[in-house]
């Protein structure tokens, strides 16, 4: 390799933007390499050096972070483009890969399946979701959307003796792969008719954001434009599982190993809506008065299907997607609110943070009761969990009060600055049906409450079927889980209360 | 900030402490020690706060403090503060939850630290919503006060418990979210300079520059029926006779004596000042409905046999009363009905008190099956006969008053009202006398002496006397002496209410 082209790169000092990212890779890789050299007996640490050496990152982003504020630059000829909004992501990423591993070393070790490369597959998700939030390029967007959802088609399906993760992984297959094609042939679409050289403002580099912002802007109301945008728009809707895109989320959750749920449910959702937030707040602005009423039914349609759909669950992964379908909805009001009140954005990632700290804290105490067949989890499991396991029954009862939305936690925070952004661009029929959606859930969550609080009626049956061994044994809490578990149930109820600095600075950029 | 010392705030942490630490494993022993401790000082504070109450505080808080959250840059500030109208509250719910706490320790439920510490929550939540200028916060602890509710009827509560909690908490949550939007829209409307959830700076910015016309009629419609459900209002009513008849007795006299209250101090608080116009025009509305609060109700209650479901009926219609003084939409009136709510609160909690003691001798509610119990328990008796006069509003007890210038107010609005409302009075007369006289005198039923000759009937025990005594003792002070929160309280509306009293209203529209 010559010196000058490291030179070169030096001096242009660009590598050094996706820093966090180029070390997710190289941890990725130095576990492959720990699983070859360490003995077998101590295979144990891997797992825990994959999460050691996230924090030290995370540290490190939130270090640099609080001794320099980001100025928004772009660098790659584009490619990337460095922005707070970016770098709270690249933190967000980084909170939820870990809590992954954190899952993966208690759901894991209960199948007989290769553990290694489970944690190298969600480093390289994490590093590709950074590069996802970051992009400012069509080519970029879509290889890294593309590395986030080939590394899910194998985790989703990866307990392999499961026929259920199989299905899982083969439905997460299809119907990616068709949200792949929607997207791309968006994108399609809007490189060609953007580089079409007889309309104004066309461009040669088409696929650049900011280009084609200006061309949307010269050419409003393009037909070909009009449909590249909403098939671009349908190829996010998959990643997000708004209506009528929602298809896959009940069975996949289901079958995919709890981990890689909790990571498709917080962690790519997320990505779902930085694209989101990336393409309506920039791209697509000039494309308003489509863009908006398209989310707006969408939203709506989702608030409304995810809760009426969970109504009826039994299985408490089935459950958990379908709500999570409904929060989608509610950040897709925030998304549309934020065209007209900027501060919306902020409410998005209050949202986002506090559904992260709320998911994987029900996650952690679903992974706890779980048994071996890991897609076999349902409400009556949690019979008697307060009793038995009291620090579970209370993670579970913020994690879930905070998803509902209850005060003080911080899911409910999250609704009001919704609202308050949705009131402001006076979304009033969304906020009407969000409010329904509202009440509706707190039927389920509160039913799985009661499956784990409120003691049964009938105790005869119940013993009976524990005798029988249809309640799988409940895994004891581990020392770090436990911190973790505490940690994210404290932070749910503080961000609620008292945001302090964080919630000052999510709201005030 | 400022740390001087805040006796609001010492209310409002000290039961929340002691939560938290009772929460976080303290010995059985200590807890019980600590509880006295996390009640007794809330009900200190509220009366050295109503000792050192000044007579003319008009429009002005007392005990003002404003700490930060760090959401300043969304306008919400932590501001504690009592004014004339809040005061009187203030005073209830220390008291109340002095003596529910009382009741709650010598009950000897099982799981008492959980019990005992869902009580405390509730008990900080009720003096953080009183004592709260932001109506952010206002709501917010008016929710952490709500939520142990929900858990302590599912979990210790009587027959239907399941079913009563699920209904409470859809319906409270329904009327919780309508009231929420009601205050998002206030806060949005309320001004271009600089939103605020801050009830002093809403009322000047709100008196320089009102809300058009027709958006507070829709802003006060949301409030009223979202405030409506939570306090009752006919037809939304249901949830209340059920979930007291399954509350466990602590719960039912801190919700039914003084959260339930949240809703009317709103209207009187937030909604009346800062939309007049809205209040008037929705004044009609109201007044229908709660004249069927208090026919409608009142002759249900008289055809109930469950001594706890008739309570529930009886407390339902009495907030009839109470949302008659508000649609009279005058000083008098409302100084009416904070009177009212205290003399209701402290009545009401010490019912429930009784009813439970009555439970414990005779295992049974249906009133057919009692009977002749005053010769067995003179005092329980006694309370129980002095409660129901101070019920049905004789005077010597503060319910008169407040009974009183509700019916003098109404006078003013409409003549056939008040004698609608008058013939009220004598269903409660009915239903509260019947009751006495089911309960108390006449023979002895034949299911009542088995029960007595299984588990001898034993008279109050000091221990059940004490709360029943504060209680007693507080209602007959305010009913000799009502001065003493009447001048505060008419010093306030005087000063901040004067849209009351408009030209108007003598002819009833």
């Amino acid at each position: 390799m010559s010196t000058e082209l490291l030179q070169q790169a030096a001096a242009s000092n660009q590598w050094l933007a996706i820093t966090p990212e180029l070390m997710l890779g190289l941890i990725a890789l130095l576990l492959l390499v720990l699983e070859l050299i360490l003995p077998k007996g101590r295979h144990a640490v891997i797992p825990a050096v994959a999460i050691v050496c996230q924090a030290g990152i995370a540290a490190a982003l939130a270090f640099s972070f609080n001794s320099a504020p980001v100025t928004t630059t772009v660098v790659f000829n584009g490619l990337l483009r460095i922005t707070p909004d970016g770098q709270f992501l690249r933190l967000f990423f980084l909170v939820c890969s870990m809590l992954v591993c954190l899952l993966g070393t208690v759901c894991l070790p209960r199948q007989r399946m290769p553990k290694v490369e489970f944690y190298h597959l969600v480093l390289v998700i994490t590093a590709a979701m950074m590069l996802l939030a970051q992009s400012n390029h069509f080519v970029l967007l879509f290889v890294a959307l593309e590395t986030v959802t080939v590394g899910f088609y194998i985790l989703v399906s990866y307990f392999r003796e499961s026929p259920l993760s199989l299905e899982a992984g083969l439905k997460y297959l299809v119907m990616g792969a068709l949200s792949s094609a929607l997207l791309l042939f968006g994108i399609v679409l809007l490189y060609g008719v953007a580089g079409n050289q007889a309309l104004p403002s066309a461009s040669a580099d088409s696929m650049n954001f900011d280009h084609l912002r200006d061309f949307l802007a010269a050419n409003p109301g393009n037909f070909l434009a009009s449909v590249g945008v909403v098939l671009v728009l349908a190829g996010v809707a998959f990643k997000i599982g708004a209506v009528p895109f929602q298809i896959w989320i009940p069975d996949v959750y289901q079958g995919a190993p709890t981990p890689v749920t909790a990571f498709l449910a917080v962690a790519s959702k997320a990505a779902g809506f930085a694209v989101l937030l990336l393409l309506t707040q920039r791209v697509f602005a000039p494309y308003q008065s489509l863009v908006v009423p398209v989310l707006g039914v969408m939203a709506g349609a989702t608030i409304l299907f995810g809760n009426l759909a969970a109504l009826t669950q039994h299985n408490v992964k089935r459950l958990i997607g379908l709500s999570g379908v409904s929060h989608a909805g509610y950040l897709m009001i925030g998304v549309i609110a934020a065209y007209r009140e900027p501060q919306a954005v902020g409410a998005v990632w209050f949202y986002l943070s506090a559904y992260l700290l709320a998911s994987f804290a029900v996650f952690g105490v679903m992974a706890h009761v779980a048994g071996r067949n890991d897609a076999d989890q349902e409400l009556e499991h949690y019979a008697n969990l307060v009793r038995e396991q009291p620090f579970l029954g209370a993670v579970l009862a913020i994690g879930l009060g905070s998803l509902a939305g209850i005060p003080p936690l911080a899911g409910f925070m999250g609704k009001l600055l919704i609202f308050v952004g949705a009131f402001k661009a006076g979304l009033y029929p969304l906020l009407i049906v969000a409010i329904c959606g509202v009440v509706v859930s707190i039927y389920y969550y509160f039913g799985w409450i009661r499956a784990a609080f409120f003691p049964s009626g009938l105790p005869a049956e119940a013993d009976a079927s524990a005798a029988n061994g249809a309640v799988p044994a409940r895994t004891p809490v581990g020392g770090w889980f436990r911190v973790a578990l505490f940690a994210l149930a404290v932070g749910s109820v503080l961000l609620g209360f008292y945001p302090g600095g964080f919630g000052q600075w999510l709201l005030s950029r | 900030m400022n740390f001087s010392f805040d006796p609001l705030l010492l209310a409002i942490a000290t039961p929340l402490a002691v939560a938290t630490a009772i929460l976080l494993g303290l010995p059985k022993r200590f807890s019980i020690k600590l509880a006295y401790v996390g009640f007794g000082v809330p009900a200190l504070v509220a009366l050295w706060c109503w000792a050192n109450f000044p007579a003319d505080s008009g429009a002005n808080y007392v005990f003002f403090h404003r700490y930060s959250t760090g959401l300043d840059s969304v306008g919400i500030t932590l501001a504690l503060g009592l004014n004339g109208v809040a005061l009187p509250m203030f005073v209830l719910a220390g008291v109340v939850g002095l003596a529910a706490g009382l009741y709650a320790i010598q009950s000897n439920a099982e799981r008492l630290k959980l019990y005992l510490m869902l009580l405390l929550v509730m008990q900080g939540g009720l003096m953080g919503v009183f004592a709260s200028v932001d109506i952010f916060f206002f709501y917010f602890f008016h929710e952490l006060a709500l939520i142990p509710t929900f858990i302590m009827v599912g979990m210790w509560g009587g027959r239907d418990r399941s079913y009563a909690a699920m209904k409470m908490t859809i319906y409270l949550t329904a009327g919780a979210m309508l009231s929420l939007l009601g205050l998002i829209a206030i806060y949005v409307k309320s001004g271009s300079n600089g939103q605020t959830f801050d009830l002093i700076a809403l009322r000047q910015a709100l008196a320089a520059d009102p809300i058009r016309v027709s958006t507070q009629k829709n802003i006060f419609g949301l409030l009223l029926f979202g405030f409506g459900i939570l306090v009752s209002l006919w037809p939304f009513h249901t949830w209340a006779p059920l979930g007291y008849g399954a509350a466990p007795s602590s719960a039912a006299m801190l919700h039914a004596g003084v959260l339930k209250k949240f809703g009317l101090y709103g209207l009187i608080q937030v909604a009346l000042p800062l939309l007049p116009e809205g209040a008037r025009d929705w004044a009609r509305v109201l007044a229908y409905l709660a004249l069927g609060n208090v026919l409608i109700v009142g002759l249900v209650a008289v055809a109930q046999r469950d001594l706890k479901q008739m309570l529930g009926y009886s407390s339902v219609m009495h907030m009839g009363y109470a949302f008659l003084g508000i649609a009279c939409f005058s000083t008098v009136g409302v100084g009416g009905v904070v009177l009212l709510m205290v003399a209701h609160g402290l009545s009401v909690a010490l019912l429930f008190l009784l009813a439970t003691s009555i439970h414990q001798r005779t295992h049974t509610l249906d009133m057919t099956e009692m009977g002749g119990l005053a010769q067995k328990t003179p005092v329980l008796a006694a309370f129980f006969v002095a409660a129901t006069f101070a019920a049905i509003g004789l005077p010597g007890f503060a319910n008169f008053w407040g009974e009183l210038t509700i019916f003098v107010a109404l006078w003013h609005y409409s003549a056939w009202m008040t004698a609608a409302a008058v013939a009220g009075v004598v269903i409660s007369a009915i239903y509260g006398l019947r009751s006495v006289a089911a309960v108390f005198f006449g023979p002895s039923t034949e299911a009542l002496n088995k029960v007595v000759a299984a588990h001898p009937v034993s008279d109050l025990t000091w221990r059940e006397k004490v709360p029943a005594l504060l209680l007693l003792a507080v209602l007959l002070f305010v009913g000799f002496w009502p001065k003493s929160l009447s001048t505060p309280l008419n010093s306030t509306l005087v000063a901040s209410f004067h849209q009351l009293d408009a030209p108007r209203l003598a002819s009833g529209r």
